[in-house]
């Protein structure tokens, strides 16, 4: 080998021997004790969205001043939450390119540039939610059923591994989970009659670990509860990051609605797991135990949302592992995550789809007569934003959607299931003739809406039985997360396009700013150097805060 | 980068190219004048092997297979620029027997200077390399890998080379293992900063602006300067890779050539 080059290469791997610390699997169990990060999607396996930062606090937060913009180069929702580890921000720009960012500037670093295949077709936006993140590699899954690993100093592909087929409908928005050595994904692609499916893949190699598929096949137990072969198109997607808990080694994720959406006599039957929570073995993907919260669901109600793990101390002094979960189908509950069990449940918003809760936590099914108004709406009681938890207040948080209702109307005849398309089964009406009409909902710019259809709040509730302790209303729906922080500050946007920090004690509004556009995505806060952060997307841009110098 | 546009092709062909080669080397002294000295040779070898692997077997060893098209003519009824003719390769000709190609910019660069050239090159100076013996060298003598890396594994200490056969024409590769210095983007260029405290860094510049400059450090991270914070900054432009025209032979340098022309990234 020629000298010159041995020298240069010795000298390289010299300087490369201190390579800057890793995101190993134990940082990222242990994701609580390093505040200043932000290492999932929902900030921590328990999926609480609560920071442990603190120098933002009620008496203070009106010093916020913005810090630096990211504007995205895309026109689509900015629904990510960005990563940020030791001080360099990864964040997706929709669809699917990466921006690595200097987190206390916002200068970029690089930015890796993927184009979807146009055969992509998912059903609601070509968004993404954000990437995991293992070692010193990155993963984004993306609207094209694409698994992909990049070197997150360089930016650079290492791997990528197709998850599911996108001529087909199958598509991919979540941020993945990363679990000791594997990277957990779901597919989307509840509208055009897919088979839905859970899968790990090896972080190194993006070999398949394991698959679970959220629909049982033949022979399979639940498999029963679908009529004839509706189960081979009965969709269950998974479109939102789980939750897991070390100690269980269990995986938590919702499943979306069955298809098609509207016409459950087209699937008669409970329809397993969609509208679902499933809880898997995390090494072999095995279920150990579902909750179904809307069986034979006509209303497109998806249990698309963040599994919320606490530990909750009961009236008796135990301490009980519970899973918290603010349900489309606007129930609240709180299960037993060790083992399923219901716990309590009770309306959050307006519901007459069902007069309540049997003692198993199943709804007690009240159908609305045709042309009837049924509530909540199709979007929901609350949707995907992520709620939060704060275990210094005790109370559970929550985006919702209030005093919103729709007139469903399934398809009098069967819907034939043609691969790639709109599987749909019927529609849904808005509830006053005229209003804006669902699913969309949107009417261009901020504060364009009125209260006719409904109206958006922040909610808090006691997770101990589900009562409310505050709320604030506002005029325009909400589909913003929540952050709450160590000093009981609650940061949230919503579509009127203000970005808030409330008192989460009580509910008192202690800040606003205007972003000019809607809050898709959920708040999040970190630290660099000696100076906390918080981070808010609204529009296509993301917006940084901080205290005044 | 765009990835939909990295796809797995390999260079399978190459045994079979000498005789193409061979074949399609020929007289044509107008032609000559008209492009000596135009197209880069490594270019000409490049688009050679592609030519034998997708476009020979209609248009023949020698270009003129096809009755009324004469490929080494130098005129074309469909195109006039070099611009053209690549549009001709990457886009077909409808309702002809000529079908659209996906070929990468290095290899529609690589096409159109064979094709120019046809007729005019000498396949004695043609060098055909081999990518599988290309790796060996990577790996091995040339140990590229100590500062360079290619899908995860390697250094980050220079440019990722994961998609570099998609992204950089033959010519300009050749040229980077010629004379590194004079091909270093300025992008890449080395940098070496000392901050008000006394910390020092280097490393591989990535982006800069008026106040900040962002950088791959010695250490491998990413770290993001503020000017006013340095009490020194330097850019270097000379690159710290050394060449390897006296370090390789002409059979290793083509053969190394051959395997950085099949890293077309991750698929």
């Amino acid at each position: 080998m020629a000298r010159s080059v041995a020298l240069t290469c010795v000298l390289s791997l010299l300087l490369t021997a201190g390579l800057g610390a890793q995101v190993t699997a134990d940082r990222l169990r242990n994701a609580e004790s390093e505040p200043h990060n932000w290492l999932t999607y929902s900030g921590s396996y328990a999926s609480t969205r609560h920071s442990l930062l603190d120098q933002i606090t009620p008496s203070n937060v009106d010093d916020l001043e913005l810090k630096w913009v990211f504007q995205a180069r895309s026109l689509e929702n900015f629904t990510a939450t960005p990563l940020v580890v030791d001080g360099i921000m990864y964040v997706t720009q929709a669809p699917n390119d990466v921006v690595a960012l200097d987190a206390a500037t916002g200068r970029v670093f690089w930015v890796y540039e993927y184009t979807p295949s146009p055969e992509s077709r998912p059903c609601c936006g070509r968004v993404n939610r954000g990437v995991g993140i293992l070692g010193d590699t990155l993963f984004m899954a993306t609207i094209d059923a694409q698994l992909i690993a990049l070197d997150a100093v360089t930016g650079r592909p290492i791997w990528k591994t197709a998850v599911g087929e996108p001529s087909q409908g199958y598509a991919m928005t979540v941020a993945p989970l990363v679990i000791d050595d594997k990277v957990v994904v779901g597919v989307a692609g509840g509208e055009y009659g897919i088979r839905g499916y859970i899968a790990a893949y090896d972080a190194a190699t993006g070999d398949e670990v394991w698959r679970f598929y959220t629909i049982p096949g033949p022979g399979e137990p639940g498999n029963d509860t679908w009529a004839g072969d509706s189960w081979r198109y009965g969709g269950a997607s998974v479109w939102l990051t789980g939750s897991y808990d070390p100690e269980l080694n269990l995986t938590y994720w919702g499943i979306g609605n069955p298809g098609p959406d509207w016409n459950p006599a087209q699937r008669r039957g409970d329809n397993l797991y969609s509208d679902s929570v499933v809880a898997l073995d995390a090494d072999t993907g095995e279920l150990r135990w579902y909750f179904q919260f809307t069986p034979n669901d006509p209303y497109d109600y998806d249990a698309v949302q963040i599994p919320v793990l606490a530990d909750i101390e009961t009236a008796d002094g135990q301490v009980v592992k519970v899973m918290l979960w603010a349900n489309r189908n606007g129930f609240f509950y709180a299960l037993d995550r060790t083992t399923g069990r219901f716990i309590n449940g009770r309306p959050f918003v307006t519901v007459n789809w069902a007069e309540g809760l049997d003692d198993s936590g199943r709804p007690i099914q009240t159908p609305q007569a045709p042309g009837e108004v049924t509530y909540p709406g199709v979007q929901g009681g609350t949707n995907w934003y992520s709620p939060s938890y704060n275990p210094g207040t005790g109370l559970f948080y929550l985006s919702a959607w209030e005093n919103y209702g729709a007139i469903f109307e399934p398809s009098s005849e069967p819907e034939e299931y043609r691969p790639g398309q709109l599987f749909l089964g019927g529609r849904p009406m808005p509830a006053i003739p005229g209003a804006a009409a669902p699913p969309a909902l949107t009417r261009g710019h901020v504060n364009r809406w009125t209260e006719a259809v409904g109206n958006g709040a922040v909610i808090a509730l006691d997770p101990r039985t589900g009562e409310q302790r505050w709320k604030f209303e506002m005029t325009d729906m909400t589909t913003s997360g929540i952050l709450t922080t160590a000093s009981d500050v609650l940061f949230t946007g919503g579509r009127e396009g203000y970005f808030y920090a409330f008192d989460a004690s009580d509910g008192e509004l202690l800040w606003r700013t205007t972003l000019g556009g809607v809050v898709h995505n959920g708040p999040m806060s970190y630290q660099v150097d000696d100076a906390q952060y918080v981070a808010a997307a609204a529009g296509n841009v993301l917006f940084v805060f901080g205290l005044r110098d | 980068m765009r990835d939909s546009r990295m796809r797995d092709r390999r260079h399978a062909g190459f045994l079979a190219l000498a005789a193409a080669v061979l074949l399609a080397a020929s007289g044509g002294a107008l032609r000559a004048q008209e492009h000596a000295g135009q197209y880069e040779q490594a270019d000409i070898e490049f688009g050679a092997r592609l030519y034998a692997d997708n476009c020979s077997a209609c248009h023949g060893t020698e270009g003129d297979a096809i009755a009324g098209v004469s490929l080494r003519s130098g005129t074309f009824s469909n195109a006039s620029s070099d611009a053209e003719l690549q549009a001709v390769i990457a886009n077909g000709l409808p309702d002809t027997a000529m079908p659209p190609g996906e070929y990468t910019e290095a290899e529609l660069s690589g096409l159109v200077a064979f094709i120019r050239t046809m007729g005019d090159v000498d396949p004695a100076t043609l060098t055909v390399g081999d990518a599988g013996r290309g790796e060996a060298v990577f790996l091995g003598k040339g140990d590229c890998l100590s500062c360079h890396r290619v899908a995860g594994r390697g250094s980050r200490s220079a440019p990722d080379l994961t998609d570099i056969g998609a992204v950089r024409s033959a010519g300009a590769l050749e040229r980077s293992l010629l004379d590194p210095t004079g091909s270093m983007l300025p992008v890449n260029r080395p940098v070496r900063a000392v901050t008000r405290d006394g910390r020092e860094l280097s490393g591989r510049r990535l982006n800069e602006d008026t106040f900040t400059v962002q950088l791959i450090d010695q250490n491998e991270r990413l770290v993001s300067l503020e000017k006013a914070d340095l009490q020194e900054y330097t850019v270097l432009t000379t690159s710290p890779m050394p060449s390897y025209e006296d370090e390789l032979s002409e059979q290793e340098l083509s053969d190394l050539l051959a395997y950085l022309l099949s890293l077309q990234g991750v698929d």
